[in-house]
């Protein structure tokens, strides 16, 4: 009983994506060079590397959101504004990167609790709560901006095109970030109350969680990922784009990354790590079809079939356990 | 021991709903009714019969794609599928039909076949495979609109026979007072029916009970999954009957689903349905939809400019939700 | 609890910041500044910030110029050409050439890819033709030209996604390989030709001039547009905004319609209802206007003066009902410029720079000869493609 205790489902389903995402190197590694590609060359590495950037830093705080039992919605529009923001307020100067990374914070930060407040004080479902967040913010940016805005000085675009040897220094934000999250996740109280409050709001509230405030923190960190992407966002495209978010679909392909990933939809189990494995996976389809040049309707076939059989595996696998734990 | 069913994201709130009677359609009758008296005072002649059947003409597809999408909510899980099905089944008939009136009613009965397949296939996976609603539904999405893009080659080819048109676009003229009664609104009217009764029957009884405790359902001997398949078979069959009014009303585009999904969802839990499943009723539902038309048509009458009017959506979908909440809590 | 989230938070921004330190670099030298101007009209509320006032002049001045080249072939024809010097990227084919899409998401950009990948098969010196998608995200369009890049490119087309956002990314590949760009502009000079019809000025201009002359002063016209934010769109507005503001017509709405036929038909009933009649629809792109003209014809009013665009469905309905209309175009057949571009600057032979193509309007007078019933509905009349190879079957005609 303890060892099936110790090995948590978890831990099975994020080793399922890396298990996941080795083959589909393999396998496309072999494809794209069949097609006289190459998959791993510099330019393809870095510019897979570079896509996987962005969803990766919005899909870490949607696996707070998530793990929490919540999800978060507003995150494609708060990219957008928030990278209105940062470049609106460097206006290409140097001086004013810090004010502009303060502004994004802040902003950020405010959406989240807004969006926390919603869901804990007034009751709204999470998902009806960052919805009608996301879509104050879409009407005010298309009341306000006709098109990119603002403009970013040169200095922080490095954040959007440096590179260390093949790996984007955006790349390495990524998994400063997810690094960042998994040690809250895993080693601090608060990880633990996320944890509790996502498994069971009851139960959690019951052994004296204050689940309100984890809900509403976990919201607040939600949201200053997406600034961050919104902030890596501006330096990549040197201006604000009040489209960004939307077009990119990061609302609904950073939920999918978090569960391809094997955190459990409805929270409580799952982690940062698997995150990291789907996001990396979502990337490198992206990267063979990019290589092969598929109809990119095609793709997103094989993305929807992809997410629903990942789940299902796990799903099956998770339930094999309980019928064996239940036969112990 | 048995697996627990998975539900949709965040049943928030819900732990102490016993306390909470939401699921009431109060708030969205008044809501409903502040907006048709503004629309009123703007414009007076709203009220004439004709105009007024016009507008619930317009309004139906949402209505009953909300009655669909009720179902599954109620039942604890979301359909993300139906906005990307509704334009499938457009593109689809628009190439089939090829401007062909023969084809029509065939393609009609494809289409709605075709709409109860999606919803049965969407229903099995997360029953049976155990994949939460949500991420069945989202994929589902990707594939219904990548499958369609491929198989036109990107852009809708053929063309909707008058015939097909028709459902979505006329009606029985020379109806004395009231001039055209829309076909639209006969379909509404009848699916409506359909769906007041199917909640009261034991199907709807159990399906209540399953959205409110899965568990609790499966020992008491309801069939669960049957019954949560049913409400995904249910909720492709409105999407299916939505696209040919919504096809017939504006003819075919790529854009004809756009969003839908989140607009049935937003109307469904402005009628005072709760998400996560259990509570709320089907006339709730849509009354959200109807309510939804309703702002959308103040809005254009007020002048209201274009880009604000999410804006606006946004706030009253948060402060409904919001009172209804709070006053279910006092 | 909170000691330990602040630790968090603390590592957290210290590791922002090592990493904003930064290392060695990719970035391009220059930097884009976007310009604007502002003053308020009556009825049609503020002149966008991306309104342009010398581009407006030189639009508004193309318009009436008479385009240089074969008369049959307006895709190889140029407005006001001025030749730049290829010599220095001559060299021997075959050639590999690489082209970085926007995304094929309307059918605009898909009969004018197909376009392009017809002219294509027309030139046997072309190896190899690699494309990229970027599915309409900015971030990928830049990740897609560094990939391209990679692939030993001879020449890469480049259809911008955004006009600001692409700027870096173009400038990068401009150091290694020719790049024409075509479509959207980007804010820099360092490709050897931009490609595109007159312009979105143009296009809303025609529409505007139009309706001031065929609806009878102080009628009420009501301007639909796709999406706010859109370049291109916004030029077309800007300019009929300009039109209206010194005319006689009430504009008594601008509103968005996403591109969705029913959405455009519950707008147009509510005008229509509010304000007893509409005279003249003003429209940014045709998606919508057959579902504009038919809010009309469902409520037995006359149609009103109409401005479509060259998609079968909007000609078929003007000609079968005989609307008061006009189609301004943005021509489809620009798609096979660059790739007769590309080849030309392989081969060391000028190309005008910027190649300004000729933008025809439809009217009643030519109407005729666009329309085709065997071609889709969405299909662009304007597409220069019936002598292309696979036609009409490649484009889904009959």
């Amino acid at each position: 009983m303890t060892t099936l205790t110790a090995r948590r489902p978890r831990i099975d389903s994020t080793n399922g994506v890396w298990l996941a995402l080795g083959m589909t190197l393999i396998i496309g590694g072999i494809l794209v060079a069949t097609d006289g590609g190459s998959l791993f060359g510099q330019n393809s590495t870095v510019s897979l590397l570079q896509r996987a950037a962005g969803l990766g830093i919005v899909a870490v705080g949607q696996t707070f959101a998530i793990l929490a039992g919540s999800l978060d919605l507003s995150v494609a529009y708060v990219i957008s504004l928030t990278s209105l923001i940062a470049a609106e307020t460097m206006a290409g100067s140097d001086g004013r990167v810090l004010p502009a990374i303060l502004a994004v914070v802040a902003v950020s930060g405010a959406i989240g609790l807004v969006n926390g407040l919603l869901i804990t004080k007034l009751r709204i479902n999470a998902f009806i709560a960052t919805l009608g967040v996301g879509l104050l913010i879409k009407g005010y940016l298309e009341q306000g901006y006709a098109g990119p805005a603002g403009s970013v000085p040169v200095s922080f675009q490095h954040l959007g095109y440096d590179r260390v040897g093949p790996v984007p220094v955006a790349f390495l934000l990524f998994i400063g970030v997810a690094a960042v999250a998994w040690v809250v996740i895993n080693r601090s109280r608060f990880g633990h109350h996320l944890i509790a409050t996502g498994g069971d709001l009851d139960v959690a509230r019951l052994s004296g969680v204050r689940t309100d405030w984890v809900l509403i923190r976990t919201h607040v960190i939600c949201s200053l990922c997406a600034g961050i992407a919104g902030l890596y966002l501006a330096s990549r495209l040197g201006a604000g784009a009040p489209r960004v978010g939307a077009e990119g679909g990061y609302d609904l392909e950073s939920i999918a990354a978090v569960v391809l990933g094997g955190t459990v939809l409805a929270g409580g189990k799952g982690g940062v790590a698997g995150t990291v494995g789907g996001v990396l996976l979502l990337a490198v389809i992206d990267g063979i079809f990019n290589q092969l040049a598929v109809d990119p309707f095609f793709k997103q076939v094989v993305r929807g079939v992809v997410i629903v059989a990942a789940v299902a595996i796990y799903a099956m696998r998770l339930r094999r356990k309980v019928v064996r734990k239940a036969a112990a | 021991m048995t697996v627990e069913a998975p539900t949709g994201p965040a049943a928030l709130g819900q732990s102490r709903r016993g306390r909470w009677g939401a699921g009431s359609i109060a708030p969205v009758v008044v809501i409903l009714v502040l907006l048709l008296v503004a629309v009123g005072i703007r414009q007076p002649d709203f009220y004439d019969p004709p105009a007024l059947l016009a507008f619930l003409k317009r309004a139906a597809p949402l209505i009953i794609l909300a009655a669909g999408q009720y179902f599954v909510i109620v039942a604890g899980d979301f359909d993300l599928s139906v906005g990307s099905l509704v334009t499938a089944e457009v593109v689809i008939a628009a190439r089939l039909i090829d401007g062909d009136p023969g084809a029509t009613w065939p393609v009609v009965a494809l289409v709605l076949g075709f709409g109860l397949l999606v919803g049965l296939v969407n229903g099995l996976v997360t029953t049976l495979l155990l994949v939460p609603s949500f991420i069945t539904t989202l994929g589902m999405y990707l594939i219904l609109v990548g499958a369609v893009y491929t198989w036109t080659g990107g852009s809708p080819r053929g063309a909707l026979s008058e015939e097909f048109r028709m459902l979505g676009r006329r009606g029985i003229e020379g109806v004395p007072w009231l001039g055209e009664i829309p076909y639209a609104v006969l379909i509404l009217l009848v699916l409506a029916g359909l769906a007041i009764l199917a909640m009261r029957s034991d199907f709807g009884k159990v399906l209540l009970a399953v959205g409110d405790n899965p568990r609790a359902a499966r020992l008491a001997g309801g069939r669960v999954a049957g019954v949560r398949t049913i409400a995904f078979v249910v909720s492709g069959g409105c999407a299916a009957v939505a696209a040919i009014l919504l096809g017939g009303f504006g003819g075919v585009s790529f854009q004809v689903g756009a969003g839908l999904e989140f607009t049935a969802i937003t109307a469904v839990v402005l009628g005072g349905v709760v998400l996560g499943g259990g509570r709320g009723s089907v006339v709730g539902a849509m009354l959200g939809a109807l309510t939804l038309q309703t702002l959308l048509t103040l809005l254009n009458l007020l002048g209201v400019a274009g880009a604000l009017a999410s804006a606006v959506q946004g706030l009253i979908i948060l402060a409904a939700v919001a009172i209804g909440g709070l006053r279910a809590r006092t | 609890m909170r000691k330990k989230t602040g630790t968090a938070l603390a590592i957290f921004a210290a590791g922002t910041a090592l990493i904003l330190a930064g290392c060695s670099s990719d970035v391009p030298a220059t930097n884009p500044s976007a310009s604007a101007s502002a003053d308020a009209g009556a009825g049609t509320g503020e002149t966008s910030e991306f309104f342009v006032q010398a581009d407006y002049d030189n639009e508004i001045a193309l318009r009436t110029t008479s385009a240089t080249g074969p008369s049959d072939k307006p895709w190889e024809q140029a407005l006001n050409p001025q030749n730049a010097d290829t010599a220095k990227y001559k060299k021997a084919g075959p050639y590999n050439l690489c082209f970085s899409n926007a995304g094929v998401g309307n059918p605009w950009r898909q009969v004018g890819f197909k376009n392009m990948q017809a002219e294509v098969k027309l030139h046997p010196e072309i190896k190899s033709f690699q494309v990229a998608d970027a599915e309409s995200k900015d971030d990928k369009q830049i990740s897609d030209i560094t990939d391209l890049l990679g692939k030993g490119c001879d020449a890469l087309i480049v259809s911008p996604n955004t006009t600001a956002t692409l700027t870096p990314a173009v400038e990068q590949a401009c150091a290694k390989v020719p790049v024409i760009v075509f479509d959207r502009g980007v804010n820099t000079k360092c490709p050897v030709t931009f490609i595109n019809p007159i312009g979105g000025y143009a296009f809303g201009a025609a529409g505007a001039e139009f309706l001031i002359e065929k609806v009878k002063p102080g009628g009420n016209v009501l301007a639909l547009r796709i999406l706010p934010g859109v370049d291109v769109l916004e030029a077309r507005w800007g300019a009929a905004k300009v039109a209206f503001d010194k005319s006689q017509l009430k504009v008594v709405g601008v509103e968005f319609t996403d591109g969705d036929a029913a959405k455009t038909k519950t707008i147009v009933n509510n005008y229509i209802q509010r304000f007893g009649n509409i005279d003249g629809i003003w429209m940014d792109a045709g998606a919508t206007s057959v579902a504009a003209a038919e809010a009309f014809e469902d409520l037995g009013k006359p149609f009103p003066a109409i401005v479509g665009e060259d998609q079968q469905d909007f000609l078929r309905m003007w000609q079968d009902k005989k609307l008061t209309a006009v189609a301004p175009t943005y021509p489809t057949y620009q798609w096979r410029t660059p790739v007769i571009a590309a080849l030309k600057i392989l081969k060391g032979e000028q190309v005008p720079s910027p190649w300004k193509l000729p933008q025809p309007t439809i009217t009643d007078a030519n109407l005729s000869q666009y329309v085709d019933p065997s071609m889709p509905p969405l299909h662009y009349a304007m597409c220069g493609c019936s002598d292309l190879p696979g036609y009409p079957g490649d484009w889904g005609g009959k």
